[in-house]
């Protein structure tokens, strides 16, 4: 099956984010592949709140496991999260356990109003209850792929790469 | 064995942090991009990751230390494990037990971290080789020996300011003969290839051979200063003075004593650090430690980020 165009995709959801999010709504990315997209949508919909960044390493329920990476990126929200609608940005949605890990990560600044999520593209899997409120497309991968977005020179494109 | 192979493990990861000697300049680089991420924790409004939720830390205090066992408390508490402070010098010891039984009492309690200090040389390097497998330990401090915490939140603090170790000129002042922590920056600057690196102070207060280390000694402290990127001075240990080291505090302050007028010889834009308590008006003046070159209070708030990257380092395994 073919993998459809980020690009294409970011512009579906900026069309229905566009008819329904608040006025002071705040964009957050996830590092990296959402930073990426919610970049794209911030510039699409010229949101007046300027656009949030989220690294959630601090949260991963995986840090017993596989220990702390080496992480430059950090996470950085330039407004006020208190009473504000925050909508959370990832490429991918798969387990759930990002989007988890995100959510506490961005309590951490405040309390927002409320928080909805946008994902580029699910493939499936989940073990948290997650549920995208604005989402790109479905997509269908092996269960031994990951679905990865790259950034070519400011181009998105998708790939299926078989897990190690 | 080596102490740098009690430190780090065959798979190449921190297991006990026991002293800067040794310790390969990947794996202090890896400590301060770590601690890089926990500097932005303390700026947030909650100052608390999940990290080491579970574990359970003793900071095992043989000798003691208000501000260093503050500031691992907070940095435990910051990455939410729960702490157990303990100081041993007025319990246990005095009551007979031996330094190893102490500990297996505290393993016996499920700790996961000791954090020791000791007046003792390799009392932390002798509780590592003890601990079970998984358990981890910190030295905050042992006899003359090392302060690698202290060392390696130097090295972040220098590096903020500073960005490259490789043009430095970096000079340490003052009871280098007592201090932990100048060895623990020594072995660190060497590591990270300062190629400038000076110890100043009396002769009395200067280990036999220092130039061992790769450092020039100086006596004199405007030659020793001319030129410096970074000046580091040291407390003058009067807790550790047995016998006529010195004729008297004022005597040392006007020889060794950093005042605005002995800074001038240093670059215009070198910093002062000072791994605290301060003697002000012994090894410092007050208008250099409050001065527009000091950062000797963020110090103190790297330590914390320094010591965060460190046990969630060490408590991943």
């Amino acid at each position: 099956m073919s993998l459809p165009d980020p690009e294409a995709l970011v512009r579906t959801m900026a069309e229905a984010m566009r008819a329904t999010i608040a006025p002071d709504a705040a964009l957050v990315g996830i590092y990296t592949g959402g930073a990426w997209v919610a970049d794209r949508l911030h510039r699409a919909l010229a949101l007046p709140t300027p656009l949030g960044l989220l690294a959630v390493t601090l949260h991963r329920d995986d840090f017993g496991r596989i220990g702390l990476h080496r992480e430059s990126r950090r996470s950085q929200i330039p407004f006020p999260v208190d009473g504000r609608e925050v909508i959370l940005v990832d490429d991918v949605l798969h387990t759930g356990r990002t989007i988890r890990a995100a959510l506490n990560e961005l309590f951490d600044f405040g309390r927002p109003r409320a928080v909805r999520l946008a994902i580029l593209a699910d493939r499936g899997g989940r073990e948290l209850p997650m549920c995208p409120d604005y989402l790109g497309a479905k997509v269908e991968v092996g269960r031994d792929e990951d679905l990865v977005l790259s950034n070519d020179n400011g181009k998105l494109r998708f790939a299926a790469v078989k897990r190690p | 064995m080596s102490r740098s192979s009690v430190q780090i493990g065959a798979d190449g990861r921190l297991k006990h942090l026991l002293t800067t000697e040794g310790l390969p300049a990947e794996m202090i680089r890896h400590i301060l991009d770590t601690a890089d991420q926990f500097v932005s924790v303390g700026e947030r409004e909650v100052k608390k990751v999940p990290l080491l939720r579970g574990k359970t830390i003793f900071n095992v205090f043989f000798e003691g230390s208000t501000r260093t066992r503050t500031t691992f408390e907070i940095a435990a508490k910051r990455l939410s494990a729960d702490v157990i402070n303990l100081n041993v010098g007025a319990s246990s010891t005095s009551k007979g037990e031996t330094l190893l039984d102490t500990v297996y009492n505290l393993q016996a309690m499920d700790a996961d971290m000791f954090i020791v200090r000791h007046s003792q040389s390799g009392a932390a390097h002798l509780i590592a080789r003890h601990v079970k497998p998984g358990v981890a330990v910190i030295n905050a401090g042992d006899g003359r020996h090392a302060h690698p915490t202290q060392g390696l939140l130097d090295m972040y603090t220098i590096r903020h300011y500073k960005k490259d170790f490789s043009a430095l000129t970096v000079a340490i002042v003052g009871d280098v003969l007592h201090s932990r922590v100048a060895r623990s920056q020594i072995h660190a600057l060497k590591t990270l290839g300062v190629p400038e690196l000076r110890v100043i102070g009396p002769k009395t207060l200067m280990p036999a051979a220092v130039e061992r280390l790769g450092v020039r000694v100086f006596h004199d402290m405007t030659e020793g200063i001319r030129g410096c990127d970074v000046v580091i001075m040291l407390r003058l240990q009067n807790e550790r003075m047995n016998g006529a080291l010195l004729p008297s505090a004022g005597e040392f302050f006007k020889c060794y004593g950093l005042t605005a007028e002995k800074l001038v010889h240093a670059k215009a834009d070198a910093i002062v650090m000072h791994p605290g308590p301060m003697n002000r008006g012994v090894e410092i003046d007050s208008p250099v430690a409050d001065g527009r070159q000091s950062v000797i209070l963020p110090q103190v708030t790297f330590g914390i980020a320094v010591r965060m990257a460190v046990m969630s380092m060490l408590g991943s395994q």
